[in-house]
């Protein structure tokens, strides 16, 4: 009997091993959980495990496999260190694709290095920079923040349509910045708008007062400030307005934020901006799907996380294989036209949808849409300072 | 009205900063000149030690306001100041006494003090990093403005603005009377006139039974409150941060050896030499030329000699040419 028993656990245990290796799947979670936006990714690491916890629990995904995560640091800033977690997750954890990775420069260096050489699909839900749209990727990479070049067409447009036509431009002097300055130029003056001066200012000065001189000289009374709000880009409008220089300012997503209202109130109201994000029937869906989940999805990047993680696992589905190379092969199809549409939290019908041959089109929690070169178009929300705070006026 | 509006585009943007700036530089530099005086060495620790009274006097801000007290138009960090100027003046006499003290005795040469200083500064950071954080903070409270721009254009009816902040204002008033009141202490009373005596001749001054460490200690306690000084009215002017206090350190020295390394009113004219090349130098004049010259004839170009960036290029400009054309300073200081 006892021997029997033995017999039987032990046979019971090695099916059991036998079966969880057959049905997981593992996929890669590639942030920066150490570094300058460790306190961004913590939420955005869930907000991509609730997509794939949501299709393996339909029980849809594949006749019934799951998808464990496997989380590596990307530091953010470490492109070394970033390269070396992604090469562990490829070669020794075998995933069949990343999710991730966040800031521009690590995802850069691990898109090159790392994902596109080996054939495996990333997703990054925040590498904003432009340059992103142009690297060699084979079609492996893939993201579901928009490049920054699109929001300077956008708040060009913004800017134009309400009748300005001479701005100043300051923008903080790095890649992001620097992109940002250079499409909203390009944009504003293919619209037939001027742009009197383009300065670079340096984070971290105690005073501004010598480069808004220089700023207002120009003539010009708009400013638009391409920062972040709790560095220069403060500093540029403290200045400005302790001068009297400029009065009212145009700011793109590095300047949204509510301390910024809080700090300077009243000599704010009238200053308007874009920082992305939609209000469609997704967004608020993914709310709803964060907050059963326990934690809170509105937040930077969280939505993206969402649906660049739900991407993978509708890919591997079309493709009815979790083969590398086929998942690449189904991305833009899951992702694009023509096909069902599909919603946050309906990803269990959608792989429903797909295994019974049908074709899906997956907008999700921000519409996704992919160019041709596999990144987003993205949604922009128009803001303005009323009463307050920063007010959504309305959506491009 | 156009050489009106060009005068108060120019007071707004040039003499104003200008000033303000070159008050807290006059300030900063005096005390590196009277180390340098009567300690004979450059006191590299003197940029951390701005910043050390600094934080003293914002955290004792924020504990005032947090009690609900204040000065009502005019910030707390005034009534903060003591505080922060008692403790910068404990810690500096504590590093005189644990560092400084050793190398007289051992008759040390100045290049070794400095070496040392240089240790204490880096102390120093590490402190004031420990204690408040790398991060900006901001202390200012009261009437942010004498006058804003916007009130200003009303009341003139002109086109260009002027704003005085308070902080401007109190940065430029408290620098008169403190140099004013430091000027009377060293020419009027006999701590004074025996300071003078020891800067110029140490050992005559030894001779005629002056206590030398009692005017070192003196000349500790006045740099350590003009340190905090200079530091808080910076810090309120613009913004608190240790690193740019660090910084700050280049344009004090600049000041210090245009004027004369060693000489109080050398420290002062200095000050505002350095300040107002800055200024003057980074400044985009286009507007100002558009103003004053007849139509048709504004510049294209920014008209602006060198980018901001260039600020503390300019600083490190002035002490290369003084050190080659007159390394005595204005006011034929010593040499370093």
């Amino acid at each position: 009997m006892k021997k029997f028993l033995l017999a039987t656990t032990f046979l019971t245990g090695m099916t059991g091993a036998v079966l969880a290796d057959g049905h997981e799947i593992k996929a890669g979670v590639i942030l920066g959980f150490t570094g300058p936006i460790e306190s961004l990714t913590p939420a955005m690491a869930d907000s991509a495990e609730l997509a794939w916890k949501e299709a393996s629990n339909s029980g849809a995904l594949l006749g019934g496999k799951t998808i464990v995560p496997i989380r590596a640091d990307s530091t953010c800033n470490d492109s070394a260190a970033a390269t070396a977690a992604a090469e562990r997750l490829v070669t020794s954890d075998k995933v069949v694709a990343i999710y991730g990775a966040d800031c521009s420069g690590v995802t850069t260096a691990v898109a090159n290095s790392v994902g596109v050489p080996n054939g495996v699909v990333m997703v990054s839900p925040s590498a904003t920079s432009p340059a992103l749209s142009t690297i060699e990727d084979n079609g492996y990479f893939f993201r579901t923040a928009p490049s920054d070049a699109r929001q300077g067409q956008v708040l060009a447009e913004i800017v134009k349509g309400r009748g300005i036509s001479e701005v100043a431009i300051t923008f903080t002097n790095n890649d992001y910045g620097k992109g940002l300055a250079d499409s909203f130029s390009t944009a504003f003056e293919g619209a037939g708008g001027k742009v009197l001066i383009t300065a670079a200012h340096e984070d971290g000065k105690a005073d501004y007062s010598a480069e808004v001189g220089a700023l207002s000289a120009s003539g010009a009374k708009v400013l638009v400030v391409f920062g972040y709000l709790d560095q220069g880009g403060r500093g540029i409008v403290q200045a400005s307005l302790d001068s009297g220089a400029f009065d009212s300012f145009i700011f793109a997503d590095g300047m949204i934020g509510q301390s910024l209202v809080d700090a300077f109130g009243e000599d704010l109201v009238g200053s308007f901006g874009t920082a992305p994000g939609g209000e469609g029937d997704g967004a608020a869906r993914f709310l709803e799907l964060a907050k059963a989940a326990g934690f809170d999805g509105d937040g930077p990047f969280r939505p993206e996380s969402y649906d660049a993680a739900a991407l993978i696992a509708l890919a591997m589905q079309a493709a009815g294989s979790s083969d590398r190379a086929a998942i690449q092969a189904k991305m833009m199809e899951v992702a694009n036209a023509p096909g069902e549409k599909i919603m946050a939290g309906e990803i269990g019908k959608a792989l429903k949808i797909l295994a019974d041959g049908g074709d899906i089109d997956y907008v999700g929690a921000t519409n996704v849409e992919f160019n041709d070169v596999g990144e987003v178009f993205g949604s922009y929300k128009e803001l303005e300072v009323k009463g307050g705070k920063f007010e959504t006026i309305k959506v491009h | 009205m156009d050489l009106l509006n060009a005068i108060v585009l120019f007071s707004n943007f040039v003499v104003l900063p200008g000033l303000a700036y070159g008050s807290q530089l006059a300030l900063g530099a005096l005390g590196v000149t009277l180390v340098f005086g009567i300690l004979r060495f450059a006191n590299f620790a003197h940029g951390d030690m701005m910043a050390f009274g600094t934080m003293v006097t914002i955290l004792v801000t924020w504990w005032l306001q947090s009690a609900g007290i204040g000065l009502g138009v005019l910030p707390t960090a005034l009534l903060a100041l003591p505080f922060g100027i008692a403790f910068a003046a404990l810690f500096a006499l504590a590093t005189d006494r644990l560092v400084y003290r050793y190398y007289r005795k051992v008759r040390a040469s100045p290049g070794v003090f400095v070496m040392a200083s240089i240790g204490v500064m880096f102390i120093m950071n590490g402190i004031v990093r420990l204690v408040i954080g790398p991060e900006d903070q901001r202390f200012g409270d009261g009437e942010r403005f004498i006058i804003r721009a916007r009130e200003f254009r009303e009341i003139t009816g002109l086109d260009e603005g002027l704003a005085i902040r308070t902080s401007q204002a109190l940065t430029i008033v408290l620098a008169i009377i403190l140099v004013a009141a430091l000027f009377w202490f060293l020419q009027k009373t006999k701590t004074g006139t025996s300071m003078r005596a020891f800067s110029d001749n140490a050992n005559l001054a030894l001779l005629s039974g002056i206590d030398p460490e009692r005017v070192v200690r003196i000349t500790w306690l006045i740099a350590a409150a003009l340190a905090t000084i200079a530091g808080a009215l910076y810090g309120l002017d613009k913004s608190f941060k240790p690193f740019t206090y660090f910084q700050l350190l280049l344009p004090i020295f600049a000041a210090a050896i245009v004027g004369g390394i060693g000489q109080p009113v050398g420290a002062i004219v200095g000050g505002y030499i350095v300040a107002f090349s800055e200024v003057t130098i980074t400044y985009a004049y286009k507007k100002l030329l558009a103003y004053l010259l007849p139509e048709g004839l504004e510049p294209d170009g920014l008209m602006q000699f060198l980018s901001t960036d260039y600020k503390f290029a300019v600083s490190f400009i002035i002490l290369v040419i003084v050190l080659l054309v007159r390394p005595t300073g204005i006011f034929r200081g010593k040499v370093i």
